[in-house]
């Protein structure tokens, strides 16, 4: 719990599609690292390490559903944190990213239709209580899942 | 009121008389595991200030992802942790050479017992369901947290019921079950569900395949997973979110193969079509038991590994290596030209002990074909029963081990 304000302001670095696994968001040959904010520099390096130079503070990541499944791997949900994401939007989470996401404090929203409604560079700004991603870019209202008030 | 066992578990650690699903429960611990990642685990400890951990008795630590020390950086952190777990007192630690991977050497060793509940950082940990306890994987702050309180909050899940029946047909397996399964359900089938597999097919398998089934259902995103036990089961009037009936002969009548990139991407062997294999990986905590060590053993015998394949083999633990040392399989397999890697996880997480290159294409009896997870992000994993992984070995192409058998030696 933070006193951090629950309305997040940013621009969509990447969209991303279904079943995103945390070997793509952060490599297993880089689990002996263990300074969570070193992670940060291997963020998609294996398949996207452009995501993570266009990545700038307070923007988001979108995606479709199972974002961060397989591994247990913290660093996953380290990485995207020290990288300077705002917040992962996707249509659905697994479980232990999720978990890892709110552990972290990387706000993890669930929205199953912002893949479709979002693209790179848009202007968003979320509203993790009320649940509402407004794409400022688009001028249309996202529905997502309200963020429990424990966990912002 | 009829309880699931996932629900039966949580409420007895969560001090209820019973649980519902969606429900949120804080339980006692009675088991948590850590590998190498005991690492990141001890600093969030330390962050918190606790001056030391609840039980040390209930903490198990065991390093496999990376033994021996691959790098520098590696043997800093298996020394940090070896300098905590004296400190602490946590008598249950396995170093290189003493276990092996996690899950086998927690089995190996008689520390899971029916309706515990265990936690551990790593995702495979829904493995001990084969046991019957409620075991689940946690990221290394919330394991923090365990080491200080012993407890852990849960969403109780709701249940899918997996019921086989009938025979396999010749050379299909838990691990070609299991993979169908996930085909059928998808990746995220299970997700925050529980699994409960049952039915005569389920319960006339070896303990290592009921390891298998529960092993893999992570995959499909299953929180936990169970195969029965005798100790302690569902309530005959619980209630299922949905139950699938398999009939082992007519739903599987052949090995299923997991086609890059994703595990649900599975394919009965038949309509794969010609591919040739760089590398086959016979281990993990998936398929590095003694079964399957027999399995390959009795197909390389007096055959020999395709020249333009490497067949690499790694025991699950100390003890099933030793066995299969005595037994005669890793002879068998060293004979047939196979690389015996020591008990770890070896190249599953893309570590060491045998990487791919960029083009290069392996069948491996583990458990991921995620991009670059074994290797180069432009390499490509097919996951196999351990019988596919030895005969594509020999046939230096992801092959049907009946075809393999036929022949009477070589190259197939």
């Amino acid at each position: 719990m933070s006193d951090a304000s629950p309305i997040l302001r940013g621009r969509v670095a990447a969209v991303l599609g279904a079943n995103i696994d945390t070997d793509l968001v952060y490599p297993g040959r880089y689990l002996n690292i263990t300074d969570r904010e070193k992670t940060a520099e291997h963020l998609f390096e294996l398949a996207w390490p452009e995501i993570r130079s266009r990545l700038r503070p307070g923007d988001f990541i979108v995606a479709g559903p199972n974002f961060g499944c397989g591994s247990s791997r913290e660093q996953a949900a380290a990485a995207l944190k020290y990288a300077g994401c705002g917040a992962v939007i996707a249509a659905s989470f697994a479980r232990i990213f999720y978990r890892n996401a709110i552990n972290l404090g990387l706000p993890a929203v669930v929205s199953p239709s912002a893949a479709a409604q979002c693209g790179e560079g848009n202007e968003l700004e979320i509203d993790l209580s009320a649940g509402e991603i407004h794409n400022l870019s688009r001028n249309i209202t996202i529905a997502a899942a309200p963020l429990d008030p424990r966990a912002i | 009121m009829s309880m699931t066992l996932a629900e039966k578990i949580l409420a007895r650690a969560s001090g209820r008389s019973r649980v519902a699903p969606d429900e949120i429960v804080v339980a006692d611990v009675d088991l948590a595991m850590s590998h190498e990642n005991a690492d990141l685990v001890r600093k969030a400890f330390l962050e918190i200030g606790a001056p030391r951990v609840w039980d040390p008795e209930k903490i198990v630590i065991i390093f496999d992802h990376r033994i021996p020390a691959e790098s520098e950086k590696t043997a800093a952190t298996h020394k940090a942790v070896r300098e905590f777990v004296r400190q602490q007192g946590i008598r249950h630690f396995y170093d290189a050479g003493r276990g092996g991977i996690c899950h086998q050497v927690l089995a190996d060793n008689g520390h899971v017992k029916p309706g515990m509940v265990v936690v551990g950082t790593d995702s495979h940990t829904t493995t001990h369901g084969a046991f019957g306890a409620f075991a689940t994987g946690i990221g290394a702050t919330e394991m923090a947290g365990v080491w200080v309180e012993g407890r852990l909050w849960f969403k109780v899940p709701s249940t899918i019921r997996i019921e086989a029946e009938g025979e396999f047909a010749p050379w299909v397996s838990a691990k070609d079950l299991i993979l169908w399964i996930i085909g059928k359900l998808g990746a995220a089938g299970a997700d925050y569900r529980a699994v409960e597999f049952d039915g005569s097919a389920v319960r006339r398998m070896s303990v290592a395949s009921r390891m298998v089934l529960c092993n893999l259902s992570m995959e499909m995103g299953a929180k936990v997973a169970f195969t029965p036990v005798a100790e302690i089961g569902p309530d005959p009037e619980a209630e299922y979110e949905r139950t699938l009936h398999i009939h082992l002969g007519y739903d599987i009548p052949e090995p299923q193969i997991a086609c890059p990139h994703s595990v649900d991407n599975v394919k009965p062997l038949s309509a794969l079509g010609e591919v040739k294999v760089h590398q086959a990986v016979l281990g993990s905590c998936t398929n590095g038991r003694l079964e399957d060590l027999e399995i390959a053993a009795r197909i390389l015998s007096g055959r020999s590994v395709h020249p333009d394949t490497r067949l690499i083999v790694i025991p699950a633990s100390q003890r099933i290596c030793l066995e299969a040392m005595r037994l005669g399989y890793l002879g068998t397999l060293i004979e047939a030209g196979a690389i015996v890697n020591p008990p770890g996880c070896g190249p599953c997480v893309g570590v060491h002990q045998g990487i791919l290159a960029a083009g290069e294409v392996c069948v491996s009896s583990t458990n991921r074909n995620f991009i670059g997870r074994m290797g180069s992000k432009d390499s490509f994993v097919y996951l196999a029963s351990p019988a596919v992984v030895a005969a594509s070995a020999v046939a230096g192409r992801i092959i049907h081990p009946e075809a393999v058998m036929a022949k009477e030696n070589a190259h197939v």
